[in-house]
């Protein structure tokens, strides 16, 4: 999809930056790249090398890869072409990016990650759950908590008791 | 007759009780996953590699298979009461099923539907028997030069066939390629990218990965750009068809499959472009041409046919050679590796009570779908109303719990939110989700064909191409990379009437 840009905003000024925010994806890609090829060369082949193609080939090509690809990338860009944000059912992209709707929801995910070994999981789980109900607009005080203690108790005791698979129950289970 | 009494065996393992109850349970899941916005099989599978944890491999793949079809009928309920498809192999479906049910033939779309998966699932199923032991059969003596040209077939296919932008392609491509490489090198137990740390030296694993790309990405861009108010559905009765939408749709029914299983097989996208095929070949054939776009069944009953039998044709080239053409048979094989267990052509000596067991309980799920589909239709529309809210965080739980349980580390999580953040920048400027996935899952087992391809012609590059079948396998690659130029010589033909069919704007590749 090439959109008609704009040609009377200076290079390199912000509204020119904004119109190609895609150049930052071109930018970690080069990071990737050449984060991939600094590790590549500190890799020893003189030892344990089995066959002729060691451990480092393929790191190479795909550090290589990654940074022609940036470039490549970059020029499709600055010649005014544009990646497609993707569609879907629930999306609607005439809006504008809701950046508070985001945050929380990364701040709900994140924050079982860092309860879920203090607490256990069917805090921390419910804790998820209704974080990121709050964050995408759910506002009952009533079925939010209760929906989320509910899933996050039976899905703890489908996986740790019937499936056989740990999760932690924290103090709350710790008797059991 | 072999295969004949493979078949055989395989219903008795597929008619267990556990094996029926987990085949039920797939295509509820499926049909629930399709009809649900914002969910994909690809995703759900994704959801429910865990269980590999806790199932044996014969029962998660009748489910994970379940999913795969049941995923098909429900993607076609959205598609014509919503307008906007399920997922992207029901794209199709909602050029004319959204206007048969804007007319109140809402039932009869749905009906055309349903039948339609059905009669391509059984035929495109049958294909699979038929074939696949024959593929497996062909292929059986390949070795590391052709499993590495099929990965590389796999590699280019889906950048340069999928998508618009074939930089986007490659670049989701090499970004999987990166993820795939952490980890210790399995040839010499050299640590690549691992920066010295011990949660990374096990590499990141797949079922993290998956989890993070298609749910946790999805999630936070459909976040950043949720719809307040969804769409609202088309209410709908029963589902079933008149004599005259009967003698409309048979033949539709039966042409799809021809069109969607061989596409299936191949890496070209699965079900997107032999579904629209098929729209153009039945509006070609039609007598009511002037209906299509505004309610022609056929425009329903072939597609559909079509999506469900290349779901078939995709299994054959994911059993036999290893290759996944779609995101949910790439899911599909990360299980398989999460299992230890190599598909390919010797997967039907090695494994052929697993293979003709999952291959029976597709029969087996295609009779309860419909069972499911025609009389249920209305109930499963209900699921269209499910609060975004919750459907959101719901996923976003599923995900936390999928990736904490692989490792009981929290680690995982923190690993699952890189990358989730990576999706969501993907999605947010047209990279492609696909290529990544096929990158980490395909990524490492190429390099190892490639090295010992390598190691037995003593590092002679010629170890790689020194195979007919290898050689086929790259022109075919050549034919793929040089395709650009040859559509310009054969595009001409198509009417631009076409374009003036109200159809969705692009197909979505809903994980």
């Amino acid at each position: 999809m090439h959109k008609a840009v704009n040609a009377v905003d200076k290079p390199l000024s912000r509204a020119w930056l904004r119109e190609r925010s895609e150049l930052g994806v071109s930018a970690v890609l080069v990071g990737l790249g050449v984060l991939v090829l600094v590790d590549a060369i500190r890799i020893h082949t003189d030892f344990a090398q089995r066959g002729p193609v060691g451990p480092r080939a393929v790191p190479v090509v795909v550090g290589v890869g990654l940074i022609v690809v940036a470039a490549l990338l970059a020029r499709d860009v600055l010649r005014g072409g544009r990646g497609e944000a993707e569609g879907g059912e629930d999306v609607d992209l005439a809006a504008p990016a809701d950046w508070r709707t985001v945050l929380l929801l990364c701040g709900a995910f994140l924050a079982n990650a860092a309860l879920i070994g203090v607490v256990g999981f069917p805090i921390s789980g419910a804790v998820l759950f209704w974080g990121a109900a709050y964050a995408l607009g759910s506002r009952n005080p009533v079925r939010d908590p209760l929906l989320a203690a509910g899933l996050s108790v039976v899905t703890f005791v489908l996986f740790n008791n019937l499936l056989g698979v740990p999760l932690p129950g924290g103090p709350l289970v710790g008797t059991f | 007759m072999d295969s004949f009494n493979n078949l055989l065996e395989g219903f008795a393992t597929a008619l267990t009780p556990t094996h029926l109850a987990l085949a039920a349970l797939g295509v509820l899941l499926g049909t629930a996953i399709g009809v649900l916005p914002g969910i994909g099989p690809a995703m759900a599978v994704a959801l429910l590699l865990p269980v590999t944890y806790g199932l044996e491999p014969t029962g998660a793949f009748i489910m994970f298979a379940g999913i795969y079809y049941g995923g098909m009928f429900g993607g076609s309920t959205t598609s014509i009461l919503l307008n906007t498809p399920g997922e992207s192999a029901a794209v199709v479906a909602a050029i004319d099923g959204n206007p048969m049910a804007r007319k109140g033939r809402g039932s009869q779309a749905l009906a055309a539907a349903a039948i339609g998966h059905f009669v391509g699932g059984v035929i495109g199923t049958t294909l699979l028997v038929l074939l696949a032991p024959t593929v497996a059969g062909f292929a059986v003596d390949i070795g590391a030069p052709d499993f590495f040209a099929i990965m590389v077939l796999a590699f280019i296919a889906v950048t340069s066939v999928l998508g618009a932008s074939r930089v986007r392609g490659f670049a989701s491509l090499l970004i999987g390629l990166a993820i795939g490489l952490v980890g210790l090198d399995e040839m010499t137990g050299q640590q690549r990218l691992t920066f010295g740390s011990l949660h990374l030296a096990d590499g990141i694993d797949v079922v993290v990965v998956a989890v993070a790309l298609f749910a946790v990405g999805e999630s936070l861009w459909v976040a950043a750009h949720l719809r307040r108010k969804p769409a609202e559905a088309i209410p709908v009765g029963r589902a079933f068809l008149g004599r005259e939408d009967l003698r409309r749709s048979w033949k539709p029914w039966l042409r799809g499959p021809l069109i969607g299983f061989p596409f299936g097989a191949i890496p070209a996208g699965g079900a997107e472009i032999p579904t629209f095929l098929s729209y153009v070949a039945e509006k070609r054939l039609s007598r009511h041409r002037d209906e299509f776009g505004k309610g022609a069944i056929e425009g329903v009953a072939g597609p559909e046919a079509t999506a469900s039998a290349s779901a078939a044709g995709t299994l054959v080239s994911m059993l036999t050679l290893g290759l996944p053409t779609t995101a949910v048979a790439a899911v599909m094989l990360a299980a398989f590796q999460q299992y230890g267990i190599q598909p390919g052509p010797l997967l039907f000596e090695r494994e052929s009570a697993l293979v003709w067991g999952l291959i029976a309980s597709l029969f087996i799920g295609l009779c309860l779908l419909l069972v499911l589909n025609l009389p249920l239709a209305p109930v499963w529309a209900k699921l269209l109303r499910i609060p975004r809210p919750y459907l959101y965080a719901g996923i976003l739980f599923f995900a936390s719990v999928g990736a904490y349980a692989v490792n009981a580390d929290v680690f995982d999580l923190l690993v699952m939110f890189v990358i989730g953040v990576l999706g969501f920048v993907m999605r947010r400027y047209g990279l492609p989700v696909l290529p990544a996935i096929i990158g980490v899952i395909l990524g490492p087992a190429a390099e190892q064909q490639m090295r010992r391809a390598l190691q037995l012609s003593d590092g002679s590059l010629t170890g790689l191409f020194n195979t007919p079948f290898a050689l086929v396998v790259y022109g075919i690659v050549v034919v793929l990379v040089s395709w650009p130029l040859i559509r310009r010589l054969i595009a001409r033909p198509t009417p631009p009437a076409e374009a003036a069919s109200p159809e969705p704007e692009r197909p979505k590749v809903d994980a």
